[in-house]
């Protein structure tokens, strides 16, 4: 018998990597691998202003990752070395999080909580925000979707077909925010850009279709979370790295797989 | 009928100039062929007629009707993104089978269906474009230096199949060529481009215009003068043509 405190870390889990999974699929496809690590590393500095704003830890994440995303896209368009501009964001604001953090002296914060996430403590009203955020992440790309892959594609196709890529990049920017809001509690700052890259990137193999993609993604996402709450619970191990360690194993076993496929 | 109307446009990208005062009109049916040095605007040309680039000045007037089939110049799908050259057909509205299979037969290319994009040879790649370009019927098919990469072969073969296409379809084809055999064998009219348009007309008349031979003539004049020749001796009647 499960107790209430693991069902509650495995319905969390499983929300952040079903929305994780598709988004992950784009970030993947249009190497946005760095984009989404200064967007999570954002995430620290939101954690800083929530707490000593007294709101809310989701909407000042939320609020500070989206205005990371929308700096990074914009200034994306516009010529610069973009893996230069991305680490120096990156890191700056990882570090000026830290700092922010470190001023809160009335409060005591366990910073390792949002770095690493904290699984085993979600609440209910947690789970809400977080299959909330993720229905809705689900939405807006399902929605989406066919326009993201042809903007995705080639953008000179995507206008060809009436199609505005920046539009589709603002929506991707959201959603990234929004998977970076509801995943911090999860699998904190540090490792959100793991759960959106990884389980993508163990799929492609299986995948000949990008929804097959997307969908397999999803799997072994759900997978992980589920397997690494167990495996973390087993062995006494931190519960968000032991998810992501349980999905790079899962890659690591499908680039093998798939390497003595095509080698045969 | 008039399917493109362009008035006086001009463009700035990034404080340069690329198009300036450029006024041209693409009609139902006729195969047009840009043709211009390096930096002369061609692509942007093509842009702005997708609607990828905005007019800085000047007026593109598009029927109501345009159903655009495009061709882009060169593309690159990511290794990491899984795609069957029958779903890239259905990007971005999907298709049922038989669609993906007619427009894949129209192209020439009626065995790659369920092939991966990534897999693909430069020749059966452009052909898949050319298959996605002919899904949503369209009256006018547009071609950025589609056969870029392909061998001389290759790109003729390419052609072609345009022409086979025009044919079934009766869309106009506006395209950007550095193939001057091509563009002055198989197009109604050629526009000489560079950064605004210097000549205008019937291949032949294009060919012979002095604008032309400033930007082409100089530096190419044995195969220029070479290509010439044989083509005054295919085609006796087309002598006159004149400026639009």
């Amino acid at each position: 018998m499960l107790d209430d405190f693991m069902i509650r870390a495995a319905l969390a889990g499983l929300g952040v990597a079903i929305a994780a999974a598709p988004l992950g699929c784009f970030v993947v496809w249009r190497r946005m691998a760095y984009f989404g690590d200064a967007t999570a590393h954002a995430a620290i500095l939101g954690v800083a202003i929530s707490l000593s704003l007294s709101m809310s830890v989701f909407a000042g994440v939320l609020l500070v990752s989206l205005l990371m995303a929308l700096t990074i896209s914009t200034l994306s368009g516009r010529g610069y070395a973009m893996d230069t501009l991305l680490g120096v964001l990156a890191h700056s604001a990882l570090a000026f999080g830290l700092v922010a953090v470190s001023f809160l002296t009335g409060i005591r914060i366990d910073l390792m909580a949002y770095l690493f996430g904290d699984i085993l403590a979600v609440t209910p009203e947690d789970i809400a925000i977080i299959w909330g955020g993720a229905l809705l992440v689900l939405i807006l790309i399902g929605a989406r979707w066919s326009a993201l892959l042809t903007a995705t594609l080639n953008s000179d196709l995507a206008y060809a077909s009436g199609i505005d890529p920046k539009r589709e990049q603002l929506v991707l920017t959201i959603s990234l925010a929004i998977v970076v809001a509801v995943a911090i509690k999860v699998v904190g700052a540090l490792l959100i850009a793991a759960m959106l890259i990884i389980p993508a990137a163990a799929a492609r193999p299986f995948s000949r279709t990008p929804e097959a993609m997307a969908v397999i993604a999803a799997l072994i996402g759900g997978v992980s979370a589920l397997g690494g709450l167990w495996a973390a619970y087993h062995f006494d191990t931190p519960t968000g790295p032991t998810i992501v360690c349980l999905a790079a194993i899962i890659f690591a076993i499908s680039t093998v797989v798939s390497a003595i496929n095509t080698s045969r | 009928m008039k399917l493109v109307d362009i008035q006086n446009l001009t463009v700035r990208l990034g404080g340069n100039t690329a198009l300036h005062d450029v006024s041209l009109e693409i009609r139902s049916g006729e195969i047009v062929t840009i043709v211009g040095p390096n930096g002369s605007g061609k692509s942007t040309l093509l842009r702005v007629v997708i609607g990828a680039l905005k007019p800085t000045a000047g007026n593109v007037q598009k029927s109501d009707n345009l159903r655009i089939g495009y061709v882009p110049q060169r593309m690159h799908i990511d290794p990491t993104l899984p795609m069957t050259a029958g779903r890239f057909l259905g990007l971005p509205k999907r298709v049922g089978a038989t669609q993906v299979s007619q427009a894949l037969t129209q192209a020439g290319v009626p065995e790659l269906a369920t092939r991966q994009m990534s897999r693909l040879s430069g020749g059966q790649f452009q052909r898949v474009l050319l298959a996605r370009a002919l899904m949503n019927r369209p009256n006018i098919l547009i071609l950025d230096e589609a056969t870029q990469g392909l061998d001389q072969p290759g790109s003729a073969a390419f052609y072609l199949q345009i022409e086979d296409v025009r044919q079934q379809l009766g869309c106009a084809v506006l395209m950007v060529s550095h193939d001057l055999h091509v563009v002055m064998s198989a197009s109604d009219r050629v526009i000489c481009l560079n950064g605004h348009v210097c000549c205008e007309g019937e291949p032949e008349y294009v060919a012979s215009a002095p604008e032309y031979r400033a930007l082409f003539g100089e530096g190419t004049k044995g195969a220029l003068a070479l290509y010439r020749h044989t083509h005054d001796h295919t085609h006796s009647h087309d002598t006159q043509g004149g400026p639009k």
